[in-house]
């Protein structure tokens, strides 16, 4: 009875191609290929734990249907330039801005967002940029503490890319 | 074997860093394995009423549907399918009758979710409505009964009273009784009597309960649970009680939790998870989704009523507490609540005469049982109050009538247990410090006016209570260590290993923390109230010890020095090869003494949390709006074992703590939950943190592991009370209810203003 549909996208670099319902969302589909750092919390598109990047632009992966991925370039936490660390993963250790850690690819993702937009983000700016994302364990001053951190880093490493 | 690294003390990154922030580290609600099927709930629609038919036809009949079960099927499998810690009281499916408004009537299972979810609704349930009782102190008297015979679970001496007992709401009666209270209250120069009330509110870890349940080969009895839970030992023996079975029968593995703030304490969704499983020979998944997190399991509101009796210099003479608990339709840990945190409700007061009853009721609202606290900062939040009250009828500052009544080093507390490394005094002297008490203080111009108040609180450990622990020792030199405690984000997993390590003078990253496996880990009662720390942390220093021990039994038998061989070449001497491994085992369980018929015991607690809150407002006196511009927290946490991950965990439970002061609050209508989503429920977001400041007092626990205690919810403790007070400092406002308003705010001020608004 459900209506099923082919669509390709771009997974991380990788081409796929994947048979999906029409009412699924993108977290269920990247849940079927193992991938669940984008994980359904609310599931009303108010606590950024199911974030994803389509296109380069951070989509809440509950609401977004999977439907719409097709041709898009879908990029998630597990993806990874060089199976490295980058500057905003290494400042949520070295700042231990996480407890649980259910939030943290979320956060991570939207923080790396906000220093594309914003290099050096003041506190404001901060807070306004990752509103939309819930820590119930409230890592909220760490977190700050961290985007300070990774911008500082990614300076560093623009620095060092002249 | 080399000398100590120092392990314990130091702030080292959580062990997991690496898999949380790669989005890699596993959680039950993001699991599934093959041929599982997906459990969804129908729900009942009335607060309290007899069911008298539940059609399951048009859900049985859409395509994609493998089962659809009632009480009735799950009856046929587990012949009394009741469940709870203290009472089995709660069933797995609603039978007979149901007692609030979400209970779990009906399942549905399908491979597809959405299959699930859609069937489920087609679920049709009727009821004869049964009149219902909401308010906790109603419920002492209310004809509406809720449970028609008590079943405690027969495992707490204390509950024994009320087995068969019929026609009553009241799940426990917690009562002590000190001097002469009667006396105290005539001779004092002022008596003043108060009553408070806190609302209703809710863990909500991001994570929500999630369990998988697989049957264990064909034909075979027993069961593996991945499941969401903070209390493996505890799941994996009420499921084998439920079935009829020994403990060996079933296995329960716990990956990281995605937060549980208690939530995830005994069964939660493991019980139906199993049962379904069971019937339908299939693995079965049951995940919750946020908005059923509502029907779970909540925090208790309640209503305290606190009398004292004070002296014109400010010393509390007498006090009398009545606290009534709301555990609504299922105990859970409530009568633990009641209990343990009850013979705290006289606060961390030298008070020679005191009266306490604690009453833990059933209502027909969502069950209600430990959230961060056990019942602490519902006390705290009516005692810290009252205090300030006194000091501003009796014009006495409100540091000064603290001081004056603190509980010092060695006096004994209301149950007549003597104080032992408590930092009160020194927590509440760093408070007023930090937050310059003594100073003169801008107290805002214009419409906006400024206050500041403070509170402080205690708290003691649920006991006795045992933990267990297995060291193993690999030839290599590296190690693991076995242990039943949950890291839900309270970062277990780095501290118990800090701890192997500081013993057995290994580096941390020849540390492995094995997961909670019962078939695996040894037993621990569970990972809530701030236990393990102490607990689990004397259990796992001790089997680190044992192994360490163990090794240099070793290295003479084979003529080394343990001091300066390295221990792959023990290994070597003795097995003539990198072979062989040396396995140490602790345990600990505290001493503890029941208290008597008066609540009198001179051992009520192994250790004792501290926390205090320092807080600062502006109060915008046309509108009622204020803002918290500054919050101080103080614990007594002993020695801290990561200084860092201590931090997070004062922070973290001051903003939890916060929402509940100023924006959480369940609402009901008729019994029905009517805001179960974040978008109606708003838990703090990054702009609600106002700026803090938090300290671990310099403290030791002596009868500590490493000198340490408890830290997880201390930071809980005052953060509701000093928030009201700073508003009553500002504009001469005091509000006695949870959550914190503007508008009540507002309301107050017009009030005093002569012009009380009408319509309230
Ligand atoms: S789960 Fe998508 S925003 Fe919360
Ligand atoms: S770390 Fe637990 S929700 Fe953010």
């Amino acid at each position: 009875m459900n209506i099923t549909r082919t669509i390709n996208f771009t997974l991380n670099g990788e081409p796929v191609t994947a048979q999906i319902a029409t009412h699924q969302n993108l977290v269920e589909v990247l849940h079927e290929r193992g991938l669940t750092g984008a994980r359904e919390s609310c599931a009303q598109g108010l606590c950024g734990c199911c974030t994803v990047l389509v296109n380069g632009a951070a989509v809440s992966g509950c609401l977004y249907l999977a439907a719409f991925a097709d041709g898009a370039e879908v990029r998630t936490i597990e993806h990874s330039e060089n199976g490295e660390l980058d500057a905003v993963q290494a400042a949520f250790i070295e700042t231990g801005a996480f407890q649980c850690g259910y939030c943290t690819p979320g956060m991570v993702l939207m923080t790396r967002q906000l220093l594309d937009a914003h290099a050096e983000p003041s506190e404001d700016e901060i807070k306004h940029y990752l509103s939309g994302n819930l820590c119930r364990c409230a890592a909220y001053p760490e977190i700050i503490k961290a985007v300070k951190l990774a911008a500082a880093k990614r300076k560093i490493e623009r620095k060092g890319a002249k | 074997m080399t000398l100590s690294t120092a392990a314990v003390g130091r702030s080292i990154p959580r062990l997991e860093a690496r898999a949380k922030v790669t989005g890699r580290a596993e959680y039950v609600h993001n699991m599934s394995v093959p041929g599982m099927l997906i459990a969804k709930v129908a729900r009942s629609n009335v607060a309290h009423g007899r069911i008298r038919n539940i059609d399951v036809a048009a859900a049985r009949a859409l395509p994609g549907v493998f089962a659809v079960y009632t009480g009735e099927d799950i009856r046929k499998l587990i012949a009394e399918p009741y469940y709870g810690p203290a009472f089995h009281d709660q069933p797995i499916l609603a039978i007979d009758k149901v007692r609030y408004a979400g209970e779990p009537v009906a399942v549905v299972l399908a491979a597809d979710a959405h299959v699930a979810e859609n069937a489920a609704r087609l679920i049709e349930a009727q009821y004869e409505a049964l009149p219902a009782v909401y308010d906790e102190v109603e419920a002492m008297t209310s004809k509406a009964v809720v449970h028609e015979v008590l079943k405690p679970a027969g495992t707490f001496a204390d509950l024994k009273h009320l087995k068969d007992k019929r026609d009553t709401n009241v799940a426990l009666d917690f009562h002590l009784r000190r001097g002469d209270l009667g006396r105290a209250f005539a001779a004092a120069d002022h008596v003043f009597e108060h009553t408070f009330r806190t609302q209703q509110v809710l863990h909500l870890p991001l994570e929500p309960f999630a369990t998988v349940a697989i049957v264990n080969g064909a034909g075979d009895d027993s069961l593996t649970l991945h499941s969401s839970t903070q209390s493996p030992s505890f799941v994996r023996t009420e499921i084998a009680r439920l079935f009829g079975w020994t403990d060996n029968k079933v296995r329960v593995k716990v990956p990281y939790l995605g937060g549980g703030f208690g939530a995830k304490v005994y069964v939660k969704s493991e019980a139906l998870a199993a049962a379904c499983a069971m019937l339908a020979k299939r693995p079965v998944k049951f995940a919750t989704t946020m908005e059923e997190q509502f029907y779970m399991i909540t925090k208790h509101a309640t209503t305290l009523r606190i009398k004292s009796g004070v002296m014109q210099d400010g010393k509390i003479t007498a006090r009398e507490c009545e606290v009534w608990w709301n555990g609504g339709a299922y105990a859970d840990i409530g009568p633990r609540v009641t209990q343990k945190s009850g013979f705290t409700a006289p606060g961390p007061y030298d008070i020679d005469n005191v009266h306490i009853d604690s009453y833990a009721l059933y209502t027909n609202l969502p069950a209600a049982g430990a959230l961060r606290g056990f019942g602490i900062p519902q006390l705290v939040w009516a005692y810290e109050s009252h205090t300030d009250m006194i000091a501003r009828e009796l014009k006495i500052d409100p540091l000064t009538i603290r001081r004056k009544n603190i509980l010092r080093e060695g006096w004994p507390q209301a149950t007549g247990t003597l104080m032992r490394d408590a930092a009160l005094e020194k927590v509440l002297e760093r408070l007023a410090q930090r937050m310059q008490w003594e100073k003169p203080f801008q107290r805002g111009s214009g419409t906006i006016k400024r206050g500041r108040g403070m509170a402080i609180g205690f708290k003691a450990s649920i006991s006795p209570t045992t933990s267990m622990a297995i060291v193993n020792l690999s030839a290599d030199g590296s190690c693991a260590l076995y242990s039943s405690t949950v890291d839900m984000g309270q970062g277990s997993d780095t501290i118990m290993a800090q701890m192997v390590s500081e013993v057995m003078g290994i580096p941390i990253e020849k540390i492995t923390v094995v997961h909670p496996d019962t078939d695996v880990t040894p037993y621990d009662m569970a990972t809530l109230g701030s236990r393990s720390t102490f607990h689990m942390g004397h259990a796992v220093k001790n089997a680190a010890e044992d192994a360490r021990d163990k090794l240099l039994t070793l290295a003479s038998e084979v003529g080394l020095s343990a001091e300066t061989t390295p221990i792959p070449d023990i290994f070597k001497k003795k097995y003539g090869m990198l072979a062989g491994n040396i396995v140490g085992v602790g345990s600990f369980v505290p001493s503890y003494q029941s208290p008597d018929a008066r609540g009198q015991t001179e051992n009520a607690t192994p250790f004792w949390m501290i926390g205090a809150t320092g807080a600062e407002v502006e109060v915008d006196t046309e509108t009622g709006e204020f803002k918290v511009t500054r919050l101080v927290n103080l614990v007594d946490v002993g020695k801290s074992i990561n200084p860092a991950i201590v931090e997070t965990q004062i922070s973290g439970a001051t903003v939890m703590q916060l929402g509940f002061t100023l924006q959480e609050q369940m609402n009901f209508s008729d019994g029905h939950v009517t805001n179960a989503s974040l978008a109606d429920y708003k838990i703090p977001g990054m702009r609600d943190i106002p700026p803090m400041e938090n300290e671990a007092v310099d403290a030791e626990q002596k009868s500590g592991p490493f000198g340490a205690k408890g830290v997880g919810e201390s930071g809980t403790f005052g953060v509701s009370p000093a928030v009201a007070n700073a508003i009553d400092d500002a504009v001469g406002v005091r509000l006695t209810s949870l959550p914190l308003t503007a508008e009540a705010v507002y309301r107050g001020l017009r009030e005093k203003a002569g012009k009380p608004l009408k319509d309230s």
